[in-house]
């Protein structure tokens, strides 16, 4: 009743180790999979997270087998212009991290410089504490952190809560994950500045603008997931209105886009109630027509005022 | 002497993984920490002083366990001990409690009788170190 391979693995670590089926145990590939199909575009973003994610793969089996390892530093930095996802991707990181056991419950605590810094002395160490112990076994998304650090002002606080950062960042690598996020320039000049989080940080990922087919393909999903689309004519307009808003001031990307069709619901939602007599269909109710579109100001707008915000 | 209050306090001293393992057990139900310290065990005490604000919202037993360590670095020779408040009855109930630090040597608890009118007696506990 010898059974040898039961044997050998109470012996010691096993001698070999199935990447391929640890990809699939770990529930890794559903997370990728999903990544793939539900973000559109991303395409160096949806990379850098497969090569992570290999890493930290391979990382567990050496662990598995005994060899020598180092707990990765996990710490990251999203940067990119506003609107192109990057808590969307940091809430996915935390999931996926939670899958690879490197974090223990996989929540997502998002912050911004308020909750940091506090408003007087001795305000702000208790403060960023009580976030930090909140975030503990999950990710910390600071958004925009480069305001954490105000150069003008010596007697900021926020230099404050950077320290306390610093040292939970390095004390407690096993316990949180930091996923600093901006604009790119703004924290480049911030890591220059800090250069105690830029040799903490290992993974620095920059999510690119959409392309305006991108655009048109995220709008697109956006609308199905309220229960509505486009007609024949109305995607055509809306991809002319997506290469108009690029050009004009406050472009946020796929937050202009959903702007945008919030606003066309609203023209929506007016035209019928002037238009419609008698009863209304399904149909009628979740189709966005040209004119909903095409009435907006964007299109109004040959010259582009820098002061004006379209709407 | 050994002081038994709260829970476990039959058994030996808790580790820290235990401890840890407790927390965690406590934050499934939604309970928020606080931890508490003091000198003086007597039993009669039941206020001991606060290590900051009672803790909401953690996920995760290491938030409890940082500011556990920090208590104890502050004050090595005092009783420690986590409050678990649960607030599902619309106010903040102690539901479990247990002592996680204790001194080295830890204070006696002793009785006292006083003599009063008509030979009856009353007693008192009082702590000694």
């Amino acid at each position: 009743m010898a059974m040898p391979e039961a044997q050998s693995s109470v012996d010691g670590p096993p001698t070999s180790v199935d990447l391929a089926e640890e990809y699939h145990a770990s529930g890794v590939a559903e997370i990728l999979d999903e990544l793939d199909r539900e973000l559109v575009g991303l395409k160096p973003v949806k990379q850098r997270i497969r090569e992570t994610a290999a890493l930290l793969l391979v990382e567990r089996a050496r662990r598995a087998m005994g060899l020598t390892h180092e707990a990765p530093s996990l710490h990251m930095s999203f940067t990119g212009n506003p609107g192109t996802g990057k808590t969307t991707v940091a809430l996915r990181m935390a999931n996926l991290l939670h899958r690879l056991g490197y974090i223990r419950k996989g929540h997502l605590v998002s912050v911004t410089r308020d909750d940091l810094v506090g408003q007087y002395i001795g305000h702000t160490a208790p403060k960023t504490k009580d976030i930090l112990k909140k975030a503990m076994g999950g990710v910390l998304f600071i958004d925009e952190a480069y305001y954490l650090y105000r150069p003008d002002n010596e007697r900021d606080y926020g230099q404050e809560a950077i320290e306390i950062l610093l040292q939970v960042m390095e004390n407690n690598r096993d316990d949180l994950v930091v996923i600093l996020a901006g604009y790119a320039a703004r924290m480049d000049r911030f890591f220059e500045s800090n250069p105690g989080f830029r040799s903490r940080i290992a993974h620095h990922i920059d999510f690119p603008d959409y392309d305006d087919g991108e655009l048109l393909s995220i709008a697109e999903s956006m609308l199905s997931r309220q229960g509505y689309h486009f007609d024949a004519k109305a995607a055509a307009v809306m991809s002319d209105y997506i290469a108009r808003r690029r050009r004009q001031p406050h472009f946020a990307n796929a937050r202009s886009i959903r702007n945008a069709l919030d606003r066309a619901r609203l023209r929506q939602a007016n035209r019928l109630f002037e238009e419609s007599v008698g009863p209304v269909n399904a149909e009628q109710l979740s189709t966005i027509t040209a004119r909903d579109i095409s009435a907006s100001r964007v299109f109004a707008m040959d010259q582009p005022n820098p002061l004006e915000i379209s709407s | 002497m050994r002081i038994t209050q709260g829970c476990f306090s039959f058994l030996p001293d808790l580790t820290d993984e235990q401890i840890t393992a407790q927390v965690e057990y406590c934050l499934g139900k939604g309970w928020a920490i606080g931890v508490e310290h003091t000198d003086d065990p007597h039993p009669r005490n039941t206020y001991w002083e606060m290590w900051g604000n009672p803790m909401f919202d953690l996920k995760d037993a290491k938030g409890v366990m940082m500011e556990l360590d920090d208590c104890r670095k502050a004050h090595p020779q005092d009783y420690i001990r986590l409050n678990a408040f649960d607030s599902s009855r619309g106010l903040e109930t102690v539901t479990m409690s247990f002592i996680v630090n204790r001194p080295d040597i830890e204070p006696k608890l002793r009785m006292t009788r006083t003599e009063s009118r008509g030979r009856s007696q009353h007693y008192a506990w009082e702590t000694r170190r």
